[in-house]
């Protein structure tokens, strides 16, 4: 009976309790606790301007692509930009096109746009190649559903990639409505038509990919390989942030539509119609 | 109690056959010997820091790291830095001995090793790991 006791109430705890318990608890009278109250309430006051702010600090860019599909049309079957992106980023061609994996292809207009609906007004475009890749949106679906976080937004809009993450569910494929992300159903290098660059990573089997806009050129202060690559200047890429940006000035002048807006992603790949 | 010699045998025959790894690699001298790794030669390091801007390439070649934390903790580094260059876009890297790198498997890292075969795999393989780097990122070909 004496050890457990002993054992609940040690000698410097039963101290603490007789010897200042009773006083300890009046240390603070009404006044005291007003003002204190009063300064917390203040304190609640000033913390959130303080953090939002720094939030909003300068996102500094956001990064969007204008396509215009009729020059790109004025060079018949120019495949430059494509072989330009595939070359840079050692994209595999694969022969089998259910596995086929693409940064940027041509897509017929219609299937690029199949909510424009207007029976003549695009009849120069019917029917014609129109160069599609990722949209880069600013309510990326892909991001939403992604398990690891192998896909995200950054600051400037670049829906990026880290293929170190990606397991390969392709849930990101199904939430893509453009089609913009492939599979890797085989290892790529053996399908690579030249020996693949040092300059890039390729993937391996069981990875999703897709267009990143060039963030390791954006990084060195390059243009995205495919907009270096156009021979008259049918993508134009720019910051739709700054009002003076080429993009912008297109954007100003000439009508522009973008791939299945209703659908509220907000796609940043404009095309000049 | 007649059975001792035969238990004395058995236990002796089993510890020689235990210890076999042990005494056959110390006789064969093949234990201690770490792996030959070939170092970087000076040109291809003066190449690597004339590409980062720092032209001091004729100086005694180093690492990014002294090369006990290189030998150490190299993949811990190279871990960081790909979630630095992917995930946060922060592609310097300051060495300890003030030169800048580009925080860069293939043109950094490979750029002074420039040959995989006989810098990275000869202590891979000694140790018995098997890394994935290369089955994405390309090895500059010899």
């Amino acid at each position: 009976m004496r050890r457990s006791g002993a054992g609940r109430r040690g000698p410097r705890e039963r101290g603490a309790w007789r010897g200042a318990g009773a006083p300890a608890i009046q240390t603070i009278d009404r006044r005291q606790f007003i003002g204190l109250a009063g300064l917390s309430a203040l304190g609640l006051w000033t913390q959130p301007p303080a953090r939002a702010s720094s939030v909003q600090a300068p996102s500094a860019r956001r990064w969007a692509m204008v396509v215009d599909p009729k020059k790109c049309l004025e060079i018949d079957g120019c495949t430059r930009c494509l072989a330009a992106c595939h070359r840079a980023h050692n994209v595999p061609s694969v022969a089998d096109q259910r596995h086929e994996v693409k940064w940027i292809w041509k897509e017929r207009f219609e299937r690029a746009f199949p909510s424009e609906q207007n029976v003549y007004t695009e009849d120069s475009l019917k029917g014609k190649p129109v160069p599609v890749l990722c949209n880069h949106c600013d309510n990326p679906p892909c991001v939403r559903v992604c398990p690891t976080g192998a896909t995200w937004k950054r600051d400037d809009g670049i829906v990026m990639m880290d293929w170190h993450r990606c397991i390969g569910c392709r849930y990101c494929m199904s939430a893509c409505p453009y089609g913009s992300r492939s599979f890797n159903w085989d290892d790529p290098r053996r399908h690579m038509a030249v020996p693949p660059s040092n300059d890039y990573p390729t993937r391996t089997k069981g990875v999703v990919e897709k267009c990143t806009f060039c963030e390791e050129r954006l990084a060195r202060g390059l243009a995205p390989a495919c907009v270096e690559a156009c021979p008259d200047g049918a993508l134009v890429f720019g910051d739709l942030r700054d009002p003076k940006s080429r993009v912008r000035e297109i954007l100003r002048a000439r009508h522009t539509i973008r791939r299945r807006p209703e659908l509220g992603t907000q796609p940043v790949v404009y095309y000049v119609i | 109690m007649n059975d001792r010699p035969v238990i004395i045998v058995g236990l002796s025959l089993f510890l020689v056959v235990a210890t076999f790894p042990v005494w056959y690699n110390v006789t064969a001298g093949t234990s201690p010997r770490a792996p030959d790794l070939q170092r970087p030669s000076p040109t291809a390091v003066a190449l690597v820091r004339q590409r980062e801007g720092t032209a001091d390439g004729l100086l005694a070649p180093s690492c990014v790291a002294p090369r006990d934390q290189m030998r150490a903790s190299h993949m811990t580094l190279l871990a960081r830095w790909r979630d630095d260059v992917v995930r946060n876009a922060d592609r310097g890297y300051l060495a300890y001995d003030g030169h800048r790198y580009d925080k860069n498997l293939s043109a950094t890292c490979l750029g002074c090793h420039d040959d995989k075969a006989k810098f990275c795999d000869r202590c891979h393989d000694y140790a018995g790991v098997k890394p994935r780097c290369t089955d994405c990122h390309v090895a500059p070909s010899k």
